[in-house]
């Protein structure tokens, strides 16, 4: 009887044993199908994070460009920027005076550093008067003013055979107002690049 | 001019003949020569006539009156060429503002129906309308010639001072008119006046600045220039036919001289700036500032532009030469002293003598044409004024000319010395030419031109060629 029982346990066992293969086979295809999609989730999650990474290097890349290009504009823009200023920052004087003021003398300093900074560059500078006073002496005013700039920039180590002088006297003021604010403007050395 | 025909009155066959011997021949047969010498004698002349004495600044005005044209024939072309010439003549005499030309309204007779001889003029008439001195005319028109017959009597003492006939075309009665009127002004003043000079001067032409020249009262204003650029400080030579002038045409201001009817020239373009001529009297040279040297000095030059002689030598601004008539002495403009002022400096060498010592700004002078006085720009509490300074009076005191009139600038004298031109903004602001007396009084604008105008350059010779 014991030995029958046995053989009855070990019979169940085995039933159940079967049983349980055959819902493990079955597991085991529901386990693929699930490995299957897991994977091509991973290669799709894989491949967005390659995109978005190759997205950031392009970013990166594009917004080094862009600094770098940004920076040359800045450094462009600081060059006409300094162009621009020594063409349009003029030296004012006095009425009836070819004496530069303090101001006056920092103004050309600056001036001969950018003419030391772009030694190709030979310029004219023109001396104005305002309209009070002759047509004449304003000439040999105005003349004065150009030659005491283009001296003070020779002192400074400019070459003077890139510095020629004119005198418009009072023939092109900047502004043609008849009053003090006018007249100031005026009166001055002016810088033209050739 | 020559196709005017002045008829020889002194031997002439007219009726004219009778007056004919109480006007010294000479004045009528004075050669160009002749009048250059005239003007030298000025000072003489003027106590022979002693009418009026031009330099006298407290001069008041003559009344003159001058009546209708008499026509001979009486047609219609007759007429109105009569009153046209009548019109020049009044205005050619107010403008020398030592006449007052009365209003014909308070004629008491008409000489051009009762007759423009001495027999036949009731000077009562004219005195009693304050008159001093009558002018008459005559007109005749024959195969498109017009002669005009005109004299001037003394009112007061029944006289005839001067009696002429003109003969040319219509289009030359301008010409004729003002040809009688050098006449009556060497007769009333003992100087050939101003009625065959011209003004040069600066206008501006679509924002170019260019050199015109118009006649003496302004009229018939001509562009000499087309450079389109700045051109500025016309002068001319004694003679008339010659313009220095400044102008930037090639970028920078350099001189340019011109003969006006030969269309020949030089260039003066040393390095720097070459400025403000003025030539000499009686001689084809010139001095003007140039600055090749660094400096602003003033140079003497040939018509050809070649330099001379250097006049100045001193650091800074010497500009604006004007030269004394005899020729001998240079004014001009330097600020060695530390303000601009007005100098004067020997041709040959010697001290240099300053002129002007009042104020902070003196310039522009213009040596008048008797010797004694100066003419100059200066600025007085912001005012730019004209003043005027005799060199001859002990105290120097200058005397000014303008005033609470905006801007005035650029004094120019003309060729007798009674008057002075000069640049004005005194109507709106606007750059204009004006003249008055070298007193300072009747201060009235020359000319109507579109742009604005300055630099008045009046011409230098009296006489009649040109």
């Amino acid at each position: 009887m014991n030995r029958k029982l046995w053989i009855n346990f070990m019979a169940a066992i085995l039933v159940v044993g079967l049983f349980m293969t055959v819902s493990c086979a079955k597991k085991t295809i529901v386990t693929d199908g699930t490995t299957i999609e897991d994977q091509a989730k991973v290669e799709a999650e894989e491949a967005a994070a390659a995109k978005v990474l190759a997205e950031q290097e392009r970013i990166k890349s594009q917004e080094l460009q862009d600094q770098m290009a940004k920076e040359q504009a800045l450094k462009e823009a600081k060059i006409l920027a300094a162009k621009n200023r020594f063409s349009n920052q003029n030296i004012h004087f006095e009425f009836d005076s070819a004496q530069l003021s303090s101001m006056a003398k920092q103004l050309i300093e600056e001036k001969a550093e950018w003419l030391g900074a772009n030694s190709g560059v030979a310029v004219i500078i023109e001396g104005h008067c305002d309209e009070r006073g002759t047509t004449d002496y304003n000439i040999a005013l105005g003349e004065r003013r150009a030659i005491v700039v283009k001296n003070y920039l020779v002192n400074l180590g400019i070459s003077g055979s890139r510095l020629t002088t004119v005198s418009f006297g009072e023939e092109k003021p900047l502004d043609p107002a008849a009053n003090e604010a006018a007249y100031r403007k005026n009166r001055r050395a002016q810088f033209v690049i050739k | 001019m020559n196709e005017i025909r002045l008829n020889k009155i002194c031997g002439g066959k007219s009726r004219y003949h009778q007056f004919i011997g109480r006007i010294p021949c000479r004045i009528f047969f004075a050669g160009l020569a002749v009048l250059l010498f005239l003007f030298c004698l000025v000072p003489l002349q003027a106590k022979e006539v002693d009418y009026i004495n031009i330099s006298n600044p407290f001069l008041n005005k003559i009344p003159i009156a001058i009546t209708q044209f008499k026509t001979f024939n009486g047609n219609d072309a007759e007429v109105n060429h009569g009153k046209n010439a009548e019109q020049i003549l009044k205005d050619a005499l107010d403008f020398t503002g030592y006449l007052k030309v009365l209003n014909s309204k308070g004629f008491l007779s008409n000489p051009a129906q009762t007759g423009i001889q001495l027999g036949q003029i009731n000077f009562k008439d004219w005195t009693g309308i304050g008159a001093d001195l009558l002018i008459t005319g005559g007109i005749e028109e024959l195969e498109n010639q017009v002669t005009l017959k005109l004299r001037l009597f003394d009112a007061f003492n029944s006289k005839l001072l001067v009696g002429k006939i003109y003969t040319g075309a219509s289009s030359q009665i301008r010409r004729m008119i003002h040809l009688f009127c050098s006449e009556v002004s060497h007769k009333l003043t003992g100087n050939w006046g101003v009625f065959n000079s011209k003004i040069s001067f600066v206008s501006t032409v679509k924002g170019h600045k260019e050199i015109f020249v118009c006649e003496f009262d302004g009229h018939n204003p001509k562009q000499i220039t087309h450079h389109k650029s700045i051109s500025l400080s016309p002068n001319w030579s004694f003679d008339g036919r010659w313009l220095a002038y400044v102008s930037y045409a090639k970028g920078k201001p350099d001189l340019y001289i011109k003969n006006l009817k030969e269309k020949r020239g030089a260039i003066v373009n040393y390095k720097g700036s070459n400025i403000s001529p003025d030539w000499m009297p009686d001689q084809l040279n010139f001095a003007a500032a140039l600055s090749f040297s660094g400096n602003q000095e003033i140079y003497l030059l040939t018509k050809k532009g070649e330099v001379t002689k250097r006049i100045t030598k001193s650091w800074g601004v010497n500009v604006s030469p004007s030269f004394s008539p005899d020729g001998k002495k240079i004014a001009f403009t330097s600020n060695r002293g530390g303000t601009p002022q007005i100098y004067i400096k020997d041709l040959d060498g010697g001290e240099v003598k300053r002129v002007t010592f009042k104020g902070r700004y003196n310039t522009s002078p213009a040596w008048s044409p008797d010797g004694k006085k100066i003419a100059y720009v200066g600025i007085k509490k912001n005012k730019i004024d004209i003043f005027v300074i005799n060199l001859t009076s002990v105290s120097g005191m200058p005397v000014q000319l303008t005033m609470n009139q905006q801007d005035n600038e650029d004094p120019s004298w003309s060729p007798d010395g009674s008057l002075i031109a000069f640049t004005s903004n005194r109507e709106g602001g606007v750059s204009r030419l004006f003249v008055m007396t070298s007193a300072g009084t009747d201060q009235r604008r020359l000319l109507t031109l579109t742009g604005k105008q300055s630099q008045p350059g009046w011409s230098k010779s009296t006489s009649f060629e040109n």
